[in-house]
Formats: structure tokens, C-alpha cells, sequence
């Protein structure tokens, strides 16, 4: 790693709330008609990581899921498969298995998800666990309470150790925005995750209300944006939670494009955190191919 | 940053062995080669155009005396949408003996309670209208319909329905004060808000108790002839609201005929003093709204990227037709590459073409002449030494647009720092303390509008209240209220409108 001067983290980016709320809403007035929007469509399936985060979650369950994200509507075969699945550590195994052979990415949470409320060497195990099943990508939850009580420090030296233990899956830093509750600390805290070697910055667990907003979401692409220019990194966005209309997808894409442009408009550098978003995206395509709208019925809800 | 790294970034140009701010001050987003948005045009097939538009005096059209009628055209094809009477001083005589009849015989009578009834069914018949008189609009004046349908129409009904609201309460505005209202006034509006600015004139003036001959702008008479017809469907009594279309001889008719109360006006500089010349020694009250040259300051502790928006917002709403823009921007030197840098990626987002796709953020110039007087502007800039950045934007072929511009190395003397544009044409200088902020934002002949922008509450009231500025937004740009009073220091303008303040211009106090 080359020599990076550490920014003080204790100096305050300072964030208009009223301000953002009105360029949110000023970037939800672009009409997305047409072409435009079955391309949106069929990108925002693509960006899917489709999750499931249950404590019931078992084998039989998993493969459900995995085949889903394989082939999300067979009646159509031209649909791109989703990013990735989102699961607990015990069950990656299990997901990779059902994945082999796909290009769907099997994405762990980790670091004692969603609370984070565990010593660094249980996180530590953890990540090194879910790394070890073959979790290609790691979603790890920040330490909140020693972020709100101002040990920056702390937070940081947490996100660059499990970096380490990550070797080369890709780590997915969760802010869990809703916790942090104020723009001005979910700006900061999305610099402390990427200068500490986050792959992607992520809004939240999906545990705790509100999970993903646009405010939230502009504001870490806006992060994203700041630090790409001052170090040519290129690092990944992923609202998580509370998604769940084709049309809300939508919007999310236009901040994207609008604020970092055609280069992170991949799942690549963009994910969607959901579950029931790719059944009416679905839907969605469907209606813009066939100009019919389908019952949910034929939709398989895995 | 120690100051002589300080001196080496303000300094550098070409970068030959300079160190640049950012060792990747070259980076570029691609905003535009993925994903483009498909045309999303505001349906027009149900708007009626008539062929030809006569004037509306005491409750109906009438055709001009004199017969002549001329062209307004669509700017953003620059062909002709209609066609509308231009008013000689014979007809600006008969609007005037309409309004002066109505306002003896019928409104001057009628209580508060009554005049407030058809004020308010005219502002619920504009929300009726509403998509309809925002497509017509964006036709008429090129302005994108993303403004028309969310900004000019629905504040237009705002406006009646506030000043409906004063009608019956009058008498309570000014406790301990008696007045009455003025007679009939002769109203001149421009051509970049018509229908707003047309509801800031005639909303005050009929709640106080005062009738109207009302002239818009020759480029934009169309909303106006449409408002009649919602006067004349409203019930409005005949001659309350008379609507004389035509271009300055027109107006010139009006602000001199012998029986007009009061003129009010809003427009150039230039103009105004003309009127003000033309009525000295009659005992006509009047307002004028004219020509601004807004500072929109920038504190390094401003939240910078709602900075960014407040600066587009400023200089790009409208075209920049906008009076109150904030066409100078003021930044502290510190941040001043960062936020160039940030304004620029944001330009480039900026989509301009076909007022009525909505989704453009930059409409069509209104009007020819328009157009040639900023590329005039923008040909000065250059030839003073100023340097250009153009956002890289597609135009379309035909009709008359302008890419979103700035000029950097530009001075307080500089010609475009001084003179009003009206076109998206941003000039931007630095300052370094607040107190050379404040001095370069009020060293000029005008003073209609500003904005402060820092995290820090103090700071803009201090700031706020030394700039010599009719209207100061913090932290936000280009914000109108009903309730909000509007209008300049020194050649900005005389009088109020909007709010409680804005009766007072059509009031007369007995004591």
C-alpha cells in the first residue's frame, strides 16, 4: 500500500439536509419512458445481491434462492441473472454449491451481523469463516456506538483489520445509516470506510428503520465522488433495505448516473439490497415487452 | 495548505511543473454515454392555439381599432405560434374608460368578501388550467416544462390565492392607518415569468379594490389571453381586468394616458427610467421591478455540494431570464478550485433542448434578439480577457439556445461583472475575507437579490444584513413565497410586491 496521509476524521463535512431533499426530488422528476426504462430494468436485475437474512433460513431454502438468482423468470431466458445472494456465513457453502457454474456471486454478511456487537477477533473469525466457505464478496456492519461516541479511530482500525482477513473477497462496509441518524455522520463515516479499504460502502443491515433512502444514498455517492477525484480509486455503492418498486430502482439509478456517471452504472460498482425488488422488476419488464401487466402469481416468491 | 502552496494553485496555468490541487484534477465522469434518457415530451395535441388573439377589454375580445396584429414565435423552433392585436393608443383608451367604469360603477362598491369570492375562483380556475397553461408557456417563452408545471403555474394560483385571502381583511393590514384603494391601474409585465408576473400585478390590485388594464410582453402575450378567457368564465364584472397586447409604444400609451392611477411595472432598468421620466409631475403612483446583478457568496464552510445546486439553480433557472438571478458568484479563494470542479461535473448533467421534454433543465432563449444580445455578452467576456467554460451538451439544430456558461479571470470592472445578461451566463471571482465579499456584492448599480452560503447561522445574518439587497437567501437560491415581500435597492427598483408589503403599492392612505 503507498504512503496515504489519514484525513482528520474529527473535522465535520458540513451537509445541507433541506438542500439534498431538494436535489433528491429534483432528480426523481427525470422521466424514464420507453427504451430508457426497460434498459434501466434490466440493469437494476442485474445489480440485485438477492438476500435473504432470516434466522430460519436453512439448505433447502438457500437453493431456492440460488436458483432464483440464476434464472430469475424462466419463462424469459434473455433475462440477466442477479449480481449476487446475500446470506448468513453458515450457509454460504451451501450457496456456492447451488451458484456453481453461474456467474452470481455469493455475498456473506459477517462481523457479527446486524448489531456488530462482538470483540475484533469474534468479527475477525467471523469474516475469516465466511471467507473460508468461499464467500466471493464480505458485508460487514460498523461498530455504531464507538462511531457515535467520536472513537473514529476505533471504527477505522476495526474496517482495515477485516479488510485484511477478507484477502481477496471484496469487502461491503455497512454504515447502517439509520443508526447514524444525521447526513453530516453518514458523510463521514463512508470517508472512514473507503479510506480504510472498503471495495463498497453500503447504507444498512436491512434490520433497522429507516434502512436505504435516496437523502442517504446521494450523499454517500457524493463521498464516493470526493474521494474517486483524490485518489483515483474507484469505490462501490450499495443501498440496502426497504427497496422494493421497479420504480424506486429507477430513481436510484438516476442519482447514480447523475452523480458518478456511465463507469459505476454496472453492478460492478452498483448493487441493490433486496428481496422483493426483483419480482416487480420483473413484472415491470414484462409489461414494458408485452405492454401486459402479469399477476403476481406467476412470479416465484424465493 | 500553507500559503505558498496557496499562491502555486491560484497560479497555475497549463500545470508546467506546477503541483496541481488534486493529483487526479483531471478525472472525468461519463454522464452521457450510458443510458440516455429517451424523449419524454409533454403531450401538446390538446392545447388550443387560436390563429389569432384580440385584445380582452370590458369582458370581451375585441378586435385592435386599427386592425394590425402581430407574430409571437416559439422559440425554441423560432417559428410562429400565433398571432395577437397590437395595441394602438386608441385601444389602450377604451381598456382604460372599461377599467375606469368598472372601478366606479361595479368593484370599488363590492365588499371585500365579494371581490375575494372571484379572486379565489379564478386561482382554483388556474390549478384547473394548470396543464394547459404550463404547456402554453413552454411554448410561448421556451422555458422547460419541468419550471412552467412545477414553479410558474402553480405559484401563479399561490399568488391569487394569498392576496383572495386579504381581500375582506384589508382593513386590518395596517392597524391605526385609513385608506382607500387607487382606481384603475395600467400594468406592465415581462416576458420571462408572463403568467407569475402577471398574478403578482393583477392579484394585489383587485384585492385592494382597484381594476386593471394589463399589457404583457410582445414575446409572450399567450397565457395573458388565456387568463382572460378564465376572468371572463369566472364571472369577473366587465372591465375589472382588461388585457391590451403589443409591444413598447403600447406600454408607452398606457403609462401616459391622462386616467391611469398608477403604473407598475417590471423589466429593464432601461425602461424604468423612461417611465419614471414620462410620468414626473403627473400624481401617478408607481412601482417599478427592474434589472438585477444578484451576488450569490460562498463561505469555505458552506455545505459545498448544496452549494453547487444553489449556484445552478441561480444562474440556470430560467434560461437565467430571471431578474433576482445570482449571476455573480462570490467564493472564498480556498475552495475555489474545489467547487469550479464540482460545478462543472454538475453542468454537465444539465440537459438542454426541447422545453417541453421533461426532462430538460435548459429551455430555449425567448426570443432572437435575446439570444443575440448573449452571444454579444458572451463575445465581450471573451475580448475582456475573461476565460470561458461551456458545458459540452448537444443543442438542437433549430431555434435559439445557449450552452450553461461561466467566465473565470473576470474583475469587478469587467463588463460582464457590471451589466445584466439575462442569459445562463455565470461570472465568478473569489474573495477572502466576509467584509471583501460584502463589498463586492453591493458595488453595484444594482441590489434586487443575493445569497449566503455558509454552515454557519451567524455568519449570515451578519452578512445578510450588510448586503444592500432587496432579497437574501441563505443557503437556497431563487425561492418565492406569497407571503414573502420582493423588490430592489437603487436601480433594482422602487416598491414592494408580494406579501403584506405588497398591498401597500396599491393603497392610498388617508393617514
Amino acid at each position: 500500500m503507498s504512503t496515504t496521509i489519514l484525513p482528520d476524521f474529527h473535522q465535520t463535512i458540513p451537509i445541507d439536509m433541506v438542500g439534498v431533499e431538494e436535489r433528491v426530488s429534483r432528480l426523481n422528476k427525470r422521466s424514464i419512458k420507453k427504451e430508457s426504462k426497460l434498459q434501466a430494468l434490466k440493469l437494476a436485475l442485474s445489480m440485485i445481491d438477492h438476500t435473504t437474512l432470516e434466522g430460519k433460513d436453512s439448505p433447502g431454502k438457500m437453493i431456492q434462492l440460488c436458483s432464483k438468482a440464476k434464472r430469475p423468470y424462466a419463462a424469459m431466458p434473455g433475462l440477466p441473472s442477479v449480481a449476487a445472494v446475500c446470506v448468513y456465513p453458515t450457509m454460504v457453502s451451501t450457496a456456492k454449491k447451488a451458484l456453481k457454474g453461474s456467474r452470481v456471486k455469493v455475498a456473506s454478511v459477517a462481523t457479527a451481523f446486524p448489531s456488530g456487537m462482538a470483540p475484533l477477533q469474534v468479527k475477525l473469525d467471523d469474516t475469516k469463516y465466511a471467507v473460508a466457505e468461499g464467500a466471493d464478496e464480505v458485508d460487514m456492519v460498523i461498530s455504531r456506538g464507538e462511531f457515535l461516541s467520536g472513537n473514529y479511530n476505533f471504527v477505522f482500525d476495526e474496517i482495515a483489520s477485516i479488510k485484511d482477513a477478507c484477502g481477496s473477497s471484496h469487502l461491503k462496509v455497512i454504515l447502517e445509516t439509520g443508526e447514524l441518524e444525521t447526513l453530516e455522520n453518514v458523510r463521514k463515516a463512508s470517508e472512514i470506510a473507503m479510506v480504510a479499504g472498503a471495495d463498497f460502502i453500503k447504507t444498512s443491515t436491512g434490520k433497522i428503520s429507516p434502512a436505504a433512502t435516496q437523502p442517504v444514498t446521494l450523499v454517500m455517492l457524493e463521498a464516493i465522488r470526493d474521494y474517486y477525484l483524490k485518489t483515483g480509486r474507484m469505490v462501490g455503492m450499495k443501498p440496502a433495505g426497504g427497496i422494493r418498486k421497479a420504480k424506486e430502482a429507477l430513481q436510484y439509478l438516476v442519482l447514480v448516473k447523475e452523480t458518478l456517471g456511465a463507469e459505476w452504472l454496472t453492478p460492478n460498482w452498483f448493487r441493490f439490497g433486496a428481496s422483493s425488488l426483483t419480482n416487480d422488476l420483473l413484472m415491470q419488464i414484462i409489461k414494458q415487452e408485452t405492454g401486459i401487466y402479469q399477476s403476481i402469481n406467476y412470479f416465484s416468491n424465493d | 495548505m500553507s500559503e505558498k502552496t496557496k499562491d502555486n494553485v491560484s497560479n497555475q496555468k497549463g500545470g508546467n511543473g506546477v503541483k496541481p490541487t488534486s493529483p487526479n484534477a483531471d478525472l472525468k465522469f461519463d454522464f452521457g454515454s450510458f443510458w440516455q434518457y429517451s424523449d419524454a415530451p409533454e403531450s401538446s395535441d390538446h392545447i388550443e392555439i387560436l390563429d389569432k388573439y384580440d385584445h380582452f377589454i370590458d369582458g370581451e375580445f375585441v378586435k385592435p381599432v386599427k386592425g394590425r396584429y402581430m407574430t409571437s414565435i416559439n422559440p425554441s423552433t423560432g417559428k410562429a405560434f400565433t398571432q395577437f392585436a397590437e395595441g394602438t393608443s386608441e385601444d389602450v383608451d377604451n381598456a382604460v374608460k372599461a377599467a375606469r367604469k368598472a372601478y366606479t360603477k361595479v368593484w370599488k362598491n363590492l365588499s371585500g368578501k365579494e371581490r375575494g369570492k372571484y379572486i379565489y375562483r379564478i386561482a382554483r380556475m388556474i390549478q384547473e388550467r394548470s396543464r394547459e397553461l404550463a404547456i402554453t408557456e413552454s411554448m410561448d417563452g421556451g422555458k422547460p416544462i419541468r419550471e412552467s408545471r412545477d414553479v410558474d403555474v402553480p405559484l401563479a394560483a399561490a399568488y391569487f390565492f394569498y392576496y383572495a385571502g386579504w381581500s375582506d381583511k384589508i382593513e386590518y393590514a395596517f392597524p391605526g392607518r385609513k385608506h382607500e384603494s387607487l382606481g384603475v391601474c395600467g400594468q406592465i409585465i415581462p416576458w420571462n415569468f408572463p403568467l407569475l408576473m402577471l398574478a403578482w400585478k393583477i392579484a394585489p390590485a383587485l384585492a385592494t379594490g382597484n381594476t386593471v388594464v394589463l399589457k404583457p410582453a410582445e414575446s409572450t402575450p399567450v397565457t395573458a389571453l388565456k387568463f382572460a378567457e378564465i376572468c371572463r368564465d369566472a364571472g369577473l364584472p366587465k372591465g375589472v381586468v382588461n388585457i391590451i397586447t403589443g409591444a413598447g409604444q403600447t406600454g408607452a400609451a398606457l403609462v401616459d394616458h391622462p386616467d391611469v392611477n398608477k403604473i407598475a411595472f417590471t423589466g429593464s432598468t432601461e425602461v424604468g427610467k423612461m417611465i419614471q421620466k414620462s410620468i414626473a409631475g403627473t400624481d401617478k403612483k408607481f412601482t417599478l421591478e427592474l434589472g438585477g446583478k444578484g451576488a450569490n457568496i460562498i463561505f469555505e464552510d458552506a455545505p459545498l455540494d448544496q452549494a453547487v445546486e444553489g449556484i445552478i439553480n441561480a444562474i440556470f433557472f430560467n434560461q437565467g431570464h430571471v431578474c433576482c438571478a445570482g449571476s455573480r458568484l462570490l467564493v472564498q479563494e480556498g475552495i475555489a478550485d474545489d467547487l469550479i470542479l464540482k460545478l462543472k461535473n454538475r453542468m454537465e448533467t444539465l440537459i438542454v433542448g426541447d422545453p417541453l421534454d421533461k426532462n430538460t433543465d435548459i429551455g430555449a432563449i425567448n426570443s432572437k434578439s435575446q439570444y443575440d444580445k448573449i452571444n454579444n455578452y458572451l463575445q465581450i467576456g471573451l475580448d475582456e480577457g475573461a476565460t470561458i467554460y461551456q458545458s459540452s451538451c448537444n443543442l438542437p439544430e433549430e431555434g435559439y439556445y445557449c450552452r450553461p456558461t461561466f467566465f473565470t479571470d473576470v474583475s469587478q470592472s469587467s463588463q460582464i461583472v457590471q451589466e445584466e445578461i439575462f442569459g445562463p451566463v455565470l461570472t465568478i471571482q473569489t474573495f477572502r475575507t466576509p467584509d471583501e465579499a460584502i463589498e463586492k456584492a453591493n458595488n453595484t448599480q444594482f441590489g434586487l437579490a443575493g445569497g449566503v452560503w455558509t454552515d454557519k447561522g451567524s455568519k449570515i445574518f451578519n452578512v445578510g444584513s450588510k448586503l444592500r439587497s432587496g432579497v437574501v437567501w441563505a443557503n437556497t437560491y431563487n425561492k418565492f413565497d406569497p407571503t414573502s415581500p420582493f423588490g430592489g435597492y437603487k436601480e433594482s427598483g422602487i416598491g414592494r410586491e408580494g406579501g403584506l408589503h405588497g398591498l401597500k403599492g396599491y393603497l392610498k392612505f388617508k393617514y
